[in-house]
């Protein structure tokens, strides 16, 4: 998960760093990416996943990190599974 | 309450003196700046605690309405000094340095100026390229901005920059400049359609200061909880404000022409409904968007949902304003295009032809076209 969540987040953020300077727990707005280019983010994620990303996920906390996205797409996995 | 209402009607009546040889000559409303200090206006959203009034976003949205009705550009200098109070009070107020500072507004009754614009920026709020460059406890700065309004009237600027040289161009800082630590050259011409008045020349700023100056939030939060929603808001305020004088203007004119001829037959009278209907929508989405703002102020973190909120709101207060101005002169015929009448809305017209282009439309419509497409419904589908 942790990959394929980095590699759509160099594709889809628009970081203005180098792609080695980012870290799974690199603050993903301090690095350039604006609120449109969570969108994009999300939308790439929601296809890659197979998940929809509810509204009270959509703030700046879920999109802070590579790790937060992480958090979210597991929490979402597991409501998908449970009964 | 009695004692405000009576200063702002001196201040309106000020305005509205000068309103025409400003929009004329293209000069600062000088006058309009001396009747507002006098009335203690610039330290009106201080809070009490730092020698302010501490009045709600709405008063101050009320008073810049008024005061836009009189005079665009002075509505809209007004509001622009405001927008820079709201981040002060909400993102510093708490730090030693700024406090002080707020104390120093109320008390002085200083003018804030925004300095956000940047030539290589190409118009984005969220990018700079000037850093500050930091030595010991102090620090310097340049800026070549294209468009600062009052520049060389303000007594603080609030300069926009990168945190540090080294830093992404995104991750930016806001920095409290004193007026007396800055050199401030205008290097461009303001030599505009409307709201002339301020005096929003391209400007290239050396200034120096101490760190501690430097907002430690990031001005991406800035921007996002306070500086973008607030500018809509007390923005709309002032176009709302132009566009009703535009209407009072048009059915004084109804009126009398309806007297003249004996008769409350007039091809043009439709249009009022129209007219009215725009600004009691305008005056409603103002209210509803205020409300909004307040509540989520409390919340940690803004939200797609709420930018969307305000950057509609400014598409559409801008565009109906303009409608309002432009059957205002449909109404008003020859007596309302020509300047110098008690029906000109030749000014109105002009200044809020600004309005769609303060941030384009086009580009907020763009981007929040892409934030309404992340918006989930609240209703389970079948």
């Amino acid at each position: 998960m942790e990959t394929e969540i980095t590699k759509i987040v160099l594709r889809s953020a628009n970081l203005s760093v180098p792609d080695e300077e980012l870290h799974r727990n690199s603050d993903l707005f301090a690095l350039g990416m604006s609120s449109l280019a969570t969108v994009d983010v999300m939308l790439a994620i929601e296809n890659a996943f197979d998940v929809e990303f509810s509204n009270e996920h959509l703030c700046r906390k879920t999109f802070r990190s590579i790790d937060s996205l992480m958090s979210v797409v597991t929490e979402l996995k597991q409501e998908q599974t449970s009964p | 309450l009695n004692a405000f209402t009576g200063h702002l009607s001196a201040i309106l009546a000020v305005a509205s003196k000068n309103a025409a040889a400003v929009d004329q000559t293209g000069c600062f409303p000088n006058e309009t700046l001396s009747a507002l200090r006098q009335a203690r206006l610039l330290g009106s959203m201080v809070p009490r605690t730092m020698g302010g009034d501490g009045v709600s976003l709405s008063a101050a949205m009320e008073t810049c309405q008024a005061l836009g009705a009189c005079c665009g550009a002075s509505g809209m200098i007004l509001a622009m000094h405001q927008i820079q109070i709201a981040c002060l009070v909400s993102h510093a107020q708490h730090h030693p340095w700024h406090q002080a500072l707020l104390r120093r507004i109320a008390g002085e009754q200083l003018l804030l100026a925004s300095v956000t614009s940047e030539a290589t920026t190409g118009g984005n709020l969220r990018t700079s390229d000037c850093a500050p460059v930091l030595d010991g406890e102090r620090f310097r700065i340049s800026k070549e901005a294209p468009t600062v309004s009052y520049a060389s009237k303000a007594d603080v600027l609030l300069v926009t920059a990168r945190r540090a040289e080294d830093a992404p161009r995104s991750d930016q800082r806001l920095i409290a400049v004193l007026r007396e630590d800055a050199q401030v050259e205008v290097v461009g011409e303001w030599d505009t359609l409307g709201m002339r008045g301020t005096c929003s020349h391209a400007v290239s700023l050396r200034a120096e200061g101490l760190n501690c100056q430097i907002l430690e939030e990031e001005f991406g939060e800035i921007a996002e909880r306070t500086m973008v929603p607030v500018s809509h808001l007390l923005w709309g305020a002032v176009w709302t404000g132009i566009a009703g004088d535009a209407e009072a203007r048009a059915r004084a004119w109804l009126r009398r022409s309806m007297r003249q001829n004996g008769s409350t037959s007039h091809p043009a009278a439709y249009h009022l409904t129209e007219m009215s209907g725009l600004l009691r929508t305008m005056r409603a989405r103002l209210h509803d968007a205020t409300a909004c703002f307040e509540a989520a102020r409390g919340a940690p973190e803004g939200s797609p949902a709420q930018a969307a909120d305000t950057n509609l709101l400014k598409v559409d207060l801008s565009e109906a304003a303009l409608r309002v101005a432009l059957l205002a002169m449909r109404v008003c015929g020859m007596a309302g295009y020509r300047n110098g009448t008690e029906f000109s809305v030749g000014r109105h017209l002009r200044d809020l032809q600004s309005a769609p282009l303060m941030i384009h439309n086009d580009r907020i419509a763009a981007d929040t076209a892409t934030l309404l497409v992340a918006q989930r419904s609240a209703f389970p589908r079948g």
